[in-house]
């Protein structure tokens, strides 16, 4: 290895840039596809798809394995970015007194790194909204659902007709694909009945103290709730609105930082051809539109579906 | 042909010394020939200024026929001025309207000081070049012919096309970033396109880059200015050229 180094070098940071702006692509494209989930099903259906799905991507080895990658290209493409921003203010100490940067080069591509910092802004908002009440905080609750059905008690000893009682049935979604019951109440007197305890997402037996099964948590209603959702129950947040708008403008931002990051990422790796350049390019800008739309329609359709 | 003469405001930066502040001025300038270059209209502004007894705006020229690489100034917010493709002595009054005010201004780079005026110092592009910018050939008098290794056309054109570079510094003066990529970039390409310049591939373009980041230029975005205001037209294939070779370098050097 020569001194220049992999760190150091002007040349081997736009090559990290590159990388990781392009690895954090391909995870727009999964990350998008698994949301899309959020408005394609509706109903219990899509309630335990979404929520079946967030529980295979957080214990897959080979997700979890990606996932560090993926935090990793975050960070490095954020702090490399800012430091190369920081260093490229200094190689102009003097600004013009009168510049005309829009005569040769493209608005998106002169603001990368406020585009970026704004990406980073949205992007903590958002882990902390989902990601650490999923993964660190553990405060999504686990996914139930209640079943009011007429429980036949006994008989009427005169007519003979059955006599029914409103009973309401609380299961709990498993990690097996089944739901196992958990509670019992009473519609009429309220009285209630736990048949299963729960501890964290540890479903235990209240006889033999035995594990029964392992729950599923419920991110689907967090997400719908939050977004002003509340057909699952649970309580919407009261500015879902403004949720909405911010989630929106984040992604016209992250449509600016692709159109210009795409093709971007190949010319920083060398990789720019006259055979390929125009379509370089025509993917680039289609994906930019295409995949912000998309993410950008999700949380419009729940609050419009509210 | 009827000549036409304009009269013009001009905005203009001096500074005295390397080490005074220097701020925007402003002169009025009447009777310009739409024909005259841009220079040449700065030759009429001095006189003036001599005739006034004032002292001159210093600024850089030599072969005012666009091959020297030494004119610069930024006019109107743009490298070499409005045109396209051509170096300021290419530049004709005829690009300008009227009664208009034009701002005239040196190269603003950390790598690029201002000596006096419009002049600044551009010895960091020399610096480069010395790191790396050359092929060794032996002159012991037995010395080989260049044309006797066969070049195909399309690569000889290529490695032409990279070194019509006149080191002006337009690319540096127009990047956001003030990075000399697409200077670095076709001193990289004019050498590593032939055969000559492969010897020294690795070690050149590691140097190179070494020193431009020495110098304190910044780093590349990829937005494109550079090569729209370059005079020679370089393009941005080179950049992508000289990131291939740095990264083979890089990861193969000894």
């Amino acid at each position: 290895m020569s001194k220049s180094g992999i760190f150091t070098s002007s040349l081997a940071k736009k090559y990290w840039m590159a990388l990781t702006g392009l690895f954090l692509i391909t995870f727009l494209v999964g990350h998008l596809l698994g949301n899309m989930q959020l408005i394609t099903k509706t109903g219990e259906e899509g309630r335990r798809a979404f929520n079946e799905y967030a529980y295979f991507m957080g214990h897959n080895i080979f997700i979890k394995i990606l996932a560090y990658v993926t935090y990793f290209s975050i960070l490095a493409h954020a702090c490399i970015g800012l430091y190369l921003a920081v260093q490229n203010k200094k190689a102009r100490p003097k600004n013009y007194a009168y510049n005309r940067p829009g005569t040769n080069s493209s608005t998106p591509s002169r603001y990368m790194a406020i585009l970026g910092t704004i990406i980073l802004v949205f992007i903590v908002t958002h882990m902390a909204n989902f990601w650490w009440k999923q993964k660190v905080a553990e405060t999504v609750p686990l996914h139930y659902v209640e079943n009011t059905t007429d429980m036949q008690i006994g008989q009427d000893p005169m007519t003979g007709a059955p006599v029914t009682r409103k009973i309401t049935i609380k299961s709990a979604l498993t990690t097996n694909g089944n739901y196992l019951e958990v509670a019992a109440k009473d519609v009429e007197s309220g009285n209630s009945q736990e048949l299963v305890k729960t501890q964290d997402t540890e479903l235990i037996d209240m006889n033999t103290n035995l594990h029964k099964a392992e729950g599923v948590r419920d991110l689907h209603t967090v997400v719908m709730n939050f977004f002003g959702h509340t057909e699952q129950g649970g309580k919407a947040n009261d500015l879902a609105l403004v949720a909405v708008i911010l989630y929106v403008i984040s992604m016209f931002v992250l449509m600016f930082h692709l159109w210009h990051g795409f093709g971007s990422a190949f010319q920083s790796l060398g990789l720019n051809h006259r055979k390929y350049n125009g379509l370089i390019r025509f993917v680039g800008q289609a994906f930019a539109i295409v995949v912000p739309f998309l993410f950008a329609i999700i949380p419009v359709v729940i609050y419009l579906r509210r | 042909m009827a000549s036409k003469t304009i009269n013009i405001n001009l905005k203009i930066w001096r500074q005295k010394n390397a080490n005074s502040k220097g701020s925007m001025e402003t002169y009025k300038l009447d009777n310009v020939s739409t024909d005259s270059s841009f220079l040449e209209m700065l030759d009429q502004l001095n006189e003036q200024l001599v005739n006034e007894r004032k002292e001159p705006i210093a600024f850089d020229h030599d072969c005012r026929e666009g091959i020297c690489g030494m004119c610069s100034l930024y006019i109107n917010g743009e490298a070499h001025g409005p045109d396209r493709a051509v170096t300021t002595c290419q530049l004709h009054m005829r690009k300008f309207k009227d009664g208009e005010t034009i701002y005239v201004e040196p190269w603003r780079a950390k790598a690029f000081p201002v000596i006096k005026d419009l002049v600044v110092d551009r010895s960091a592009f020399d610096r480069i070049q010395q790191a790396g910018g050359f092929v060794s050939v032996n002159t012991s008098g037995r010395t080989m012919d260049a044309n006797a290794i066969p070049i195909g056309k399309a690569e000889a054109d290529k490695a032409f096309e990279a070194a019509t570079c006149i080191g002006c510094g337009a690319c540096v003066a127009s990047c956001k970033n003030a990075s000399a990529m697409l200077f670095v970039s076709a001193k990289v390409s004019q050498l590593a396109l032939l055969p000559q310049g492969q010897v020294e591939a690795q070690q050149r373009v590691l140097n190179m880059v070494k020193q431009m980041d020495e110098e304190g230029f910044g780093n590349c975005t990829n937005t494109g200015a550079c090569a729209v205001e370059c005079p020679k037209e370089i393009s941005l294939e080179n950049i992508a050229r000289m990131n291939r070779e740095y990264l083979k370098a890089m990861v193969s050097a000894e």
